[in-house]
């Protein structure tokens, strides 16, 4: 494996450094120095990690190592670097989800995706960059400075995930995982050229993944091709008698049938696939647009039939996830109070209410303190009906238009965010415009089905344009298959590569 | 406050005479006092309500934590199905409705003994509604609802800091909420004992009131007699003992009827009792109170309770007290006094029938139930016993009650022994042993005393002998005096009845 600091035409896969390592052909602690040494000559610049520790890492592998020859048959992440962003716990690692207020906080378990993935023969490459507490489409809003876009190092990696995007298009790792309230997984991965998979909600655990909107939040694999979401979701997938709110049945074996396609020439015949013109109203970039309709072609080609749908409460979709994911978050983040953990304000002269002030007003960010405010304001009494009830009449119809257009299609397709990235900056002072960046990704989480972004080509600028697919509750399979289908026929995801530095 | 079981000490007390901060008189004829009552029940589950840590009392601070329930970031809540199956037992027997689904909330707050800045409750669909509990007054109860919660953890405070502990922090608690339906201190008390006996007769709370696992919030507001209209409410908070509770509520009354009485209007607050001034006194009034934005609790899907489950709780369900002071009677023989003072404690009413069973018939139901709710339930309130684990035990009683039934020993020297049990431990058998205490039943030994008692006692017997009966106690006395109450009571009457007897017909 060679240790060159410029990105090689092809990096290697999760499923072939899995595939390599279990055949002996590589050592687990030889893949682990390749990207140590690939992420120390590199996170800086692009600002992806808030903690990476090699030593840590080096442990890491040779404790898989050591597990591998007994036990190769339970690793099918033998050896793989994964990123995991910083919102997510790792026992005995900082934990800060990019806000000052926990910058000196050391999580004291570990995430259920952590020991499944630990448990799969994984090694944890540092945490990565991340708007404050999942905040953001940009990244910007991290309290440790903002990412940068591999592409193009002016640009935003979009976010919240950003970190952890960038760090895949940028091969520190083949793998990250993200989280995902309102597209903070599928946004970045399209943003940066790469795959990005938002689960079922309950599909796959919450349980140490530090919450932002509890009932919108899911964590997913980004990786470079199809195949590898695949594999890793079918480690994250399943029951979690820690997670309430998790499926009994969420196990799957999507990779399984990947493997299956592999040997044929996949095509998307049968499929039925929706397109719901609410996603292709005003404020699509008509560069993107250009790209996806192309895409869209790619499909029919592929042997699907392409219908149109209606989404007509998507509208909405904008409006009930800021009231809904900010009332979730306004209490959800009211533990961070200097109490019992995290950043607490120096002046020992204040009385208890004035310590919860400054504590608050001084370690969170401004879009955090925004978003609390919002979300207290909606809960507030007197408001609750106006705002927190009728949003949550909105969703259950946005949810409903969803069920309705999935009697009629197997998937529907949209872009995954009305631009490509944008220029760090552009949008900092415009709330509304950055809100606007999540239009085609936030409906699916509020209907709580899942999705997918593949890269689809390339815009004007030359810069990565995202293709979502969604499918209905539980339908990650078909999903899965379907993006393997497009990726294999366009073989966009490596076509071309980001040239850093 | 006695220990247990206080519920059936008071029974046997005069309550609540004078315990009013100061005169009432003419007060009560004035105003009709309009009660109701919330009581927060700990449950006595192994585990809190979300986690899994212990929910042990008098361990080291924060030693029954976890990252769950010390609301470290990341982590979700997951119920505690056994505090469910508590929850519905007292649902079954309130006589209440169960919901099939009830949802839990968020009620915001910060403070430093609320780790999550909020409580996990039922708001708005509480799993329970509609129940009723019958007082010795002969009032129903009205219960408005029921529901789960997690309770917070404890600030304590140094000279120079606050310290928290949040080892009781997530423990599971029932709120029970009364309509205004009370209508004087009495029944409130009353009410609030027969919950208590409940709870514990259900094995869900050790309802101890000291240690806060019985806890008990009052609203009260009076109104002029005649009028319909409530008047403002106070609510009393923190009351640790029924005679507290009492006291609070006497004084609250007084206190409402003051303001009134000088033409003023009182103000709805939370008030708090003190109980070495008597008083009670201003804790926050109602503009500072909060808004806790509740909201349905994401983390948690809406609780569903099943009618299997509701069925299987029901066919686990212990003996309630009345239906056991019924049996107490029927079983027993016994007054409905003695079976409602036994069976006001659950542990007082096992240890009873521990020493039923350990008598095995050698003495009368009704002699057991007099010396438990005497002679046992003096001491147990004196010296403050827990009645799960008395020093003297139910073993030992009964030893003592089977020598007085066997008539090895008299009343009156069972007594001694039991005293003398309970000051120096022992045995009943050790001690009558040890001090010759066995009861002389020899009707010749006997005989030889009774003569001669008679023999120095010429004028009382010529008094007896010209119609003054009371003497036979004089002789009896004397009998006794002489023997050191060692005879048997049966054989000294009967032998002085006869030798009595001789005399007469000889003079």
């Amino acid at each position: 494996m060679s240790s060159e600091t410029s990105l090689t035409p092809w990096s290697p896969t999760a499923a072939g450094i899995a595939h390599d390592v279990r055949a002996g052909n590589i050592a687990i602690t030889d893949v682990a120095e390749h990207y140590i040494k690939r992420t120390e000559t590199l996170h800086k610049g692009l600002n992806t990690h808030l903690q990476f520790d090699g030593n840590d890492v080096r442990r890491q592998a040779k404790a898989q190592q050591a597990r591998l020859k007994s036990e190769s048959a339970t690793m099918p992440l033998a050896g793989v670097p994964i990123v995991v962003k910083d919102n997510i716990c790792v026992s005995g690692v900082r934990t800060t989800c990019a806000s000052k207020i926990l910058e000196n906080y050391t999580a004291t378990y570990d995430a259920t995706v952590i020991n499944r993935l630990r448990a799969a023969g994984a090694v944890f490459f540092g945490k990565a960059n991340c708007d404050e507490f999942a905040m953001g489409s940009s990244n910007e809003n991290s309290a440790y400075g903002p990412v940068k876009n591999p592409w193009d190092l002016a640009r935003v990696p979009g976010g919240s995930s950003g970190g952890s995007a960038a760090a895949v298009a940028a091969d520190l790792a083949p793998v990250a995982l993200g989280s995902d309230t309102g597209g903070s997984i599928r946004q970045p991965a399209a943003f940066c050229g790469i795959v990005g998979l938002k689960t079922t909600y309950g599909r796959v655990s919450r349980y140490g993944l530090v919450a932002f909107g509890s009932s919108l939040d899911q964590i997913g694999p980004m990786t470079r091709t199809v195949e590898d979401s695949a594999l890793v979701f079918d480690v994250l997938a399943g029951f979690d008698p820690h997670d309430s709110t998790s499926l009994a049945n969420g196990a799957a074996e999507s990779s399984k049938l990947i493997a299956k396609m592999q040997s044929g020439k996949p095509d998307l015949k049968g499929m039925r696939v929706g397109i719901a013109k609410e996603f292709f109203e005003e404020g699509l970039d008509a560069s993107t647009a250009k790209v996806v309709e192309a895409a869209i072609d790619e499909i029919k080609k592929l042997g699907a039939s392409i219908k149109t749908v209606s989404l007509p409460h998507i509208k909405y979709s904008v409006a009930t996830y800021y009231i809904l994911a900010t009332a979730e978050a306004s209490a959800n983040l009211a533990r961070f109070d200097g109490i019992r953990y995290g950043y607490r304000a120096k002046d020992k002269s204040l009385s208890l209410k004035d310590l919860y002030r400054t504590t608050r007003a001084e370690g969170f960010g401004r879009e955090v303190k925004q978003r609390i405010m919002l979300g207290t304001f909606a809960l507030s009494s007197g408001y609750y009906d106006a705002y927190y009830a009728k949003a949550n009449r909105a969703r259950a119809m946005i949810a409903e238009d969803y069920r309705k257009a999935f009697s009629e299609v197997d998937l529907l397709v949209s872009p995954t965010a009305p631009t490509s990235a944008f220029k760090i900056g552009e949008k900092s002072n415009d709330p509304l415009a950055m809100y606007l960046s999540d239009i085609c990704t936030i409906p699916v989480n509020l209907a709580g089905i899942p999705a997918i972004s593949i890269p689809c080509g390339f815009d004007g600028a030359g810069l990565p344009v995202g293709l979502q697919l969604m499918a209905p509750l539980m339908g990650e399979e078909k999903l899965l298959t379907g993006a393997y289908a497009y990726e294999h026929a366009t073989q966009w995801h490596r076509q071309r590569h980001p040239k850093i530095g | 406050m006695s220990m247990p079981p206080s519920g059936t000490a008071s029974v046997t007390q005069k309550s609540g005479s004078a315990s009013g901060a100061k005169s009432g008189d003419g007060v009560l004829d004035r105003y009709e006092p309009v009660i109701g009552l919330e009581v927060h029940c700990q449950l006595k589950t192994k585990t809190k309500l979300f986690c899994s840590c212990s929910t042990k009392f008098g361990v080291l601070p924060n030693h029954n934590t976890c990252p769950i329930c010390l609301g470290h970031p990341g982590v979700l809540p997951v119920l505690n199905k056994e505090a469910v199956d508590y929850a519905i037992r007292l649902a079954l027997a309130l006589d209440a409705e169960i919901h099939e689904t009830s949802v839990f909330a968020r009620k915001q707050y910060f403070y430093p003994d609320l780790p999550k800045g909020y409580q996990i409750t039922q708001y708005d669909l509480p799993y329970c509604t509609d129940g009723k509990l019958k007082l010795s007054s002969g009032t129903v109860v009205r219960i408005m609802r029921i529901h789960m919660e997690e309770d917070a953890g404890k600030n304590v405070h140094g000279e120079a800091s606050s310290y928290v502990d949040l080892n009781r922090a997530g423990i599971p608690l029932l709120e029970i909420v009364t309509h205004a339906d009370l209508r004087n201190p009495e029944d409130a008390a009353d009410y609030l004992k027969r919950l208590r006996s409940l709870v514990r007769h259900l094995d869900i709370c050790d309802g101890n009131l000291e240690e806060g696992s019985f806890r008990c919030d009052v609203n009260i507001s009076i109104r002029k007699r005649g009028v319909e209209k409530f008047g403002t409410r106070c609510e009393i908070k923190n009351l640790n003992s029924f005679k507290n509770i009492e006291r609070a509520i006497r004084y609250e009354i007084i206190r409402q009827a003051d303001i009134l009485d000088h033409g003023g209007t009182v103000t709805q607050q939370t008030m708090q009792f003190d109980a070495a001034s008597g008083k009670t006194s201003a804790m926050r009034s109602k503009e500072e109170s909060h808004d806790y934005r509740y909201f349905p609790e994401p983390d948690l899907r809406p609780l569903k309770i099943t009618k299997t489950r509701i069925d299987a709780v029901r066919e686990g369900l212990a003996e309630l007290p009345e239906a056991m002071a019924k049996r107490f009677q029927a079983q027993f023989g016994l007054s409905e006094y003695d079976a409602t003072v036994l069976t006001a404690d659950r542990d007082f009413a096992h240890f009873f029938e521990a020493v039923v069973r350990r008598v095995n018939g050698s003495v009368s139901h009704k002699i057991v139930a007099n010396w438990v709710t005497s002679e046992f339930l003096r001491e147990l309130n004196v010296r403050e016993w827990d009645v799960a684990n008395p020093p003297v035990t139910a073993d030992m009683l009964g030893e003592l009650l089977e020598l007085l039934g066997r008539e090895v020993v008299s009343g009156r020297i069972a007594k001694t022994i039991f005293e003398e049990m309970v000051e120096k431990g022992g045995t009943a058998g050790s001690i009558v042993q040890r001090d010759g205490l066995t009861q002389i039943s020899d009707v010749g030994a006997i005989r030889a005393v009774v003569s001669q008692v008679l023999s120095e006692s010429t004028t009382q017997i010529e008094q007896y002998l010209l119609g003054k009966d009371k003497l036979f106690g004089f002789f009896v006395g004397q009998v006794m005096k002489k023997c050191e109450g060692k005879m048997n009571p049966g054989l000294v009457n009967d032998t002085l009845k006869e030798m009595l007897n001789a005399r007469r017909a000889g003079g």
